[in-house]
């Protein structure tokens, strides 16, 4: 396949597995942010072709492990509402809340659709004007333009039975929040997808604050590889900088357009992520004059604010802290068809890339 | 306007006998008079049994449609099984005001494919439900097999050992990237049709000519991922996989890439995997490549004594990963 095959050449492949090797003096570990990367790592048995000095860790960067348990409870009670229709991705139907799934709640009598955008749950709106149609707005840079165009096109034709329920998220503050919380890493694979849109720049901070190694990195073995191989030089040199490695796709201004229309449509706000707590800037909120399409504020729902107590250590998973295999219920009370976390959930989830790929390893 | 089923279609009465006779009847040449059962003489000591269901959306499909899944998949169920497919039972829930030109095609396709593959549609049943209490036709196929008292082991895998290659009869997940991209809301337009097949053909010549077979499975839902843990947990052996080696279609390839599907566990309905005892795989490769249903077979790995229970998948790209059954829902109603 034109685009693909080039990105997955073996002979190259080898050939920087082989400069990797011969690269490495001591030890180091990387973070990859984002939970295609982690995805991608796995599936192209990455991990197999690095000496052992090197530790590929997983970060927060998976946007349904990230979402609040409230979150899926204040989904399950809107669906529930007569006349309201919950449109959602479809990685969102599993993810535990407090009190059971979108997919329970579905089977239960709950109207909920799964949808492959924003646009299409405008598009079920439109083509049921009685129906009050609230869309699962997650994600991080990469799908809050999608909603806030959507929200923007909602606004012009004076939409009324179209809504969101936000949890949209922006990764560099996460990240932030990662280094701050002590994790030992000496850099980052940065986000690809998030960086099209953000530019490089948004994480020209992690080299010039903290000192780290930072290559935003693309989704096919080599990308994956030249990165791994451009931040062990990057550290072997004691040069942090932020390098673009996809940069077929990646400026260092990012899309500008597209930050327009977020910008229009949102405000950053401090958010709860699931694991890591409240971080500061770490979301984004409706701004005011667009208030009448937020869930939140349109419909009186109330859910009871109690994260349920567990063993599930997720959060240190996803702070990079601890691996999967080190939590008492990885493989025995958590599994992908029984999920505890939301880490096993997703196909993104560092837990269920794990389970998948290294189980009896 | 174009004839549609009503409730009374399913009543019992004078309606649903006239359906039975224009459609069904007619289509799958059952005898005067009807009988409740159907009498049937099985020449054998043991019987094959098999039943399924099938819902997919949408029923019309590039490469078939519900009636012609429903008789391939149960005649491929037997016949993978080692049984020789012989009689089938069709059972119709229908929602009301479903066009009966539509039925009628489907009723058609039924009757070509049982005749292809050699089979009798000998009994059946029709129920109408009220509009909106099902999503236009669901089809139930039952179907017995004659099976030889020797080929009775290929089901379990009893005879399956290190060193057996693994056989598919041609690329994996045509049925199920081309149901997605029927779906309207994907406005994919992919050139490629469903392999949905019926495979005892060849699968008869290959168990005929060999006694070489230790296990066979159509890759229907879960794929060849799903077929490959449940060998693998059910003979504790393990399977070695080699990625490069399965001939996966472009547009296959390129959906997967889009949509982040892995094809190894994308459904098909033509598509059987066997595992062949070594020194016979080039016989059985040879007869499978000689029939319509499997001119593009390929080896694609072997049964190894390394990490028992287990699928390793050595990727193309020279890396190595394990293979997990798939879990959660790709895409619901491939079938």
């Amino acid at each position: 396949m034109k685009y693909v095959d080039e990105f997955r050449e073996r002979k190259l492949i080898m050939n920087l597995a082989d400069q990797i090797r011969r690269s490495v003096t001591g030890e180091y570990t990387f973070m990859e942010v984002c939970g295609g990367h982690t995805a991608a790592i796995h599936r192209f048995g990455i991990p197999s072709l690095l000496p052992p000095g090197i530790r590929l860790i997983s970060g927060p960067g998976c946007p349904v492990c990230v979402t609040a348990e409230t979150y899926i409870d204040e989904l399950i009670a809107l669906s529930f509402i007569s006349g309201v229709a919950v449109a959602t991705f479809g990685d969102l139907m599993r993810i535990p809340g407090t009190a059971g799934s979108l997919s329970e709640a579905r089977a239960e009598g709950a109207d909920i659709r799964v949808v492959l955008s924003a646009y299409e749950a405008l598009e079920i709106a439109r083509s049921d004007h009685d129906l009050r149609v609230v869309f699962a707005a997650i994600g991080f840079e990469t799908t809050a333009p999608g909603t806030a165009v959507t929200v923007l096109k909602a606004d012009a034709e004076g939409r009324e039975n179209f809504f969101i329920l936000n949890a949209h998220k922006v990764m560099p503050p996460a990240m932030e929040e990662i280094i701050k919380g002590g994790s030992q890493i000496d850099g980052f694979i940065c986000p690809g997808h998030v960086s099209v849109i953000t530019g490089s720049s948004a994480f020209e901070f992690i080299p010039r604050k903290y000192k780290l190694a930072s290559v935003i990195t693309g989704f096919e073995p080599t990308d994956i590889l030249s990165s791994i191989l451009m931040l062990i030089r990057q550290v072997n040199n004691h040069n942090p900088a932020v390098e673009i490695q996809y940069n077929r796709a990646v400026t260092r201004t990012g899309n500008i357009k597209a930050q327009a229309y977020m910008n229009e449509a949102f405000e950053p706000c401090d958010a709860g992520w699931r694991g890591l707590g409240v971080i500061a800037a770490g979301g984004l909120r409706m701004r005011d004059k667009y208030k009448s399409f937020d869930a939140g504020a349109s419909f009186n729902i109330e859910v009871a604010h109690n994260e349920t107590e567990t063993a599930c250590i997720c959060g240190d998973i996803l702070r990079g802290i601890r691996t999967p295999d080190e939590c008492i219920l990885f493989a025995s009370a958590c599994t992908p068809h029984h999920p505890s976390g939301a880490c096993m959930v997703s196909d993104e989830g560092a837990c269920n890339t794990w389970y998948k790929y290294h189980l009896h390893e | 306007m174009s004839e549609k089923i009503t409730l009374s279609h399913g009543s019992g009465g004078r309606q649903t006998h006239d359906l039975i006779r224009s459609v069904f009847a007619k289509h799958f040449g059952m005898q005067e008079p009807m009988t409740d059962s159907a009498l049937l003489a099985v020449p054998s000591e043991m019987i094959a049994f098999t039943t399924d269901s099938y819902v997919v959306n949408p029923i019309f499909f590039p490469g078939g449609n519900i009636g012609r899944l429903a008789i391939c998949g149960t005649v491929n169920d037997l016949a993978v099984s080692g049984a020789d497919p012989a009689y089938i039972a069709a059972s119709f829930i229908i929602e009301e005001g479903f066009e009966i030109n539509d039925l009628d095609r489907i009723a058609a396709s039924m009757a070509d494919e049982a005749d292809t593959a050699g089979v009798k549609i000998v009994t059946g049943d029709t129920k109408v439900v009220e509009k909106g209490h099902c999503d236009r036709i669901f089809i139930t196929t039952t179907g017995v097999g004659i099976l030889r008292n020797d080929h009775s082991h290929i089901s379990y895998g009893a005879h399956i050992k290190a060193g057996d290659k693994l056989i598919i009869n041609g690329p994996p997940g045509n049925h199920e990237v081309t149901i997605i991209a029927s779906r309207k809301q994907l406005s994919f337009d992919v050139p490629l049709t469903s392999d949905c097949t019926s495979l005892n053909r060849m699968i008869k010549k290959v168990l005929e000519q060999s006694s070489g077979v230790h296990f066979m499975r159509d890759m229907t839902r879960g794929g060849l991922a799903g077929v490959l843990n449940e060998l693998a947990g059910m003979t504790a052996c393990g399977i070695m996989i080699e990625e490069a080696l399965v001939p996966v279609e472009e547009p296959v390839r390129g959906l997967c890439e889009i949509l982040g599907f892995d094809p190894l566990t994308l459904a098909s309905e033509g598509r059987v995997i066997i595992a062949a005892a070594a020194d016979e795989a080039e016989k059985i490769l040879n007869i499978m490549r000689s029939d319509p249903a499997g001119r593009d077979s390929s080896v694609i790995g072997e049964i190894t004594l390394e990490k028992p229970g287990r699928v390793i998948v050595n990727s193309s790209t020279g890396g190595r990963r394990f293979l997990d059954m798939p879990s959660g829902l790709l895409l619901p109603r491939i079938c």
